[in-house]
């Protein structure tokens, strides 16, 4: 199955793009998707242990699982206001 | 509800005006309105900041802001109208990034309200800002403050 991933804040800078397609096996996980991403974007790594992840707009935990054509965030620490 | 007229949640490259804002509170039975404007400071830290560059995610940004006026809703029955608008992209020294208006029967409320509010949306919107200063920029942020519960 096919997600879409965006990227906001440092992390888009750190990767240059604000989304990325990724193909995964069907019954995955933000958890796999995670993992997956770290291993195809280094640039990422850093950024890793303070991310949370958003589904379809909604924060979600890592045991998540994911289905064809969500649209998943990566979502860096806050800062509005 | 209104439609396609003034949006209460909402992501904008626009300029904003308090009274605006407080303007999209439609109901004329009313005793108080607040407003909570923020600013752009000119300095953090001793240092000097030319401009900020505000970002969101805009979609799931205007349903968190959705989401936290249901919360206030659920702690404050007396609560009657909420808006709450964010202006992202480049935003010099002075100028308004956030206007969240409210309104109730009483003023007690309202106080209590509109500091939750500001709190929580900085606590979990999905709204990212960039100092930029004459020598470097950065990414603020107080990171996430509750570890493992909310959102």
């Amino acid at each position: 199955m096919r997600v879409k991933v965006r990227l906001f804040g440092a992390p888009r800078e750190a990767l240059g793009r604000c989304e990325i397609e990724e193909e995964l096996p069907s019954g995955s996980t933000v958890q796999d998707l995670m993992d997956l991403l770290m291993e195809d974007y280094p640039a990422l790594r850093s950024h890793s242990g303070m991310i949370r992840m958003a589904v379809n707009r909604k924060y979600v935990s890592l045991e998540a699982q994911l289905r064809e054509g969500d649209e998943v965030a990566f979502i860096p620490p806050v800062g509005g206001g | 509800m209104n439609e396609g007229a003034t949006k209460l949640f909402e992501i904008t490259t626009d300029e904003l005006s308090a009274d605006e804002v407080v303007g999209r509170l439609a109901d004329p039975d009313i005793g108080a309105v607040i407003a909570f404007v923020g600013v752009v400071r000119g300095s953090t830290d001793g240092r000097e900041v030319r401009y900020l560059e505000y970002e969101a995610y805009p979609e799931m940004a205007e349903d968190v802001l959705q989401q936290i006026a249901d919360e206030i809703r659920e702690r404050w029955k007396t609560i009657k109208e909420i808006a709450i608008v964010h202006r992202v992209g480049r935003l010099e020294i002075g100028e308004i990034s956030v206007v969240i208006a409210l309104s109730a029967a009483h003023r007690r409320e309202v106080f209590e309200a509109v500091h939750y509010a500001i709190d929580r949306l900085k606590e979990i919107a999905p709204v990212w800002k960039k100092e930029v200063w004459t020598d470097g920029a950065e990414w603020k942020s107080e990171g996430w403050q509750k570890e493992g519960g909310e959102p």
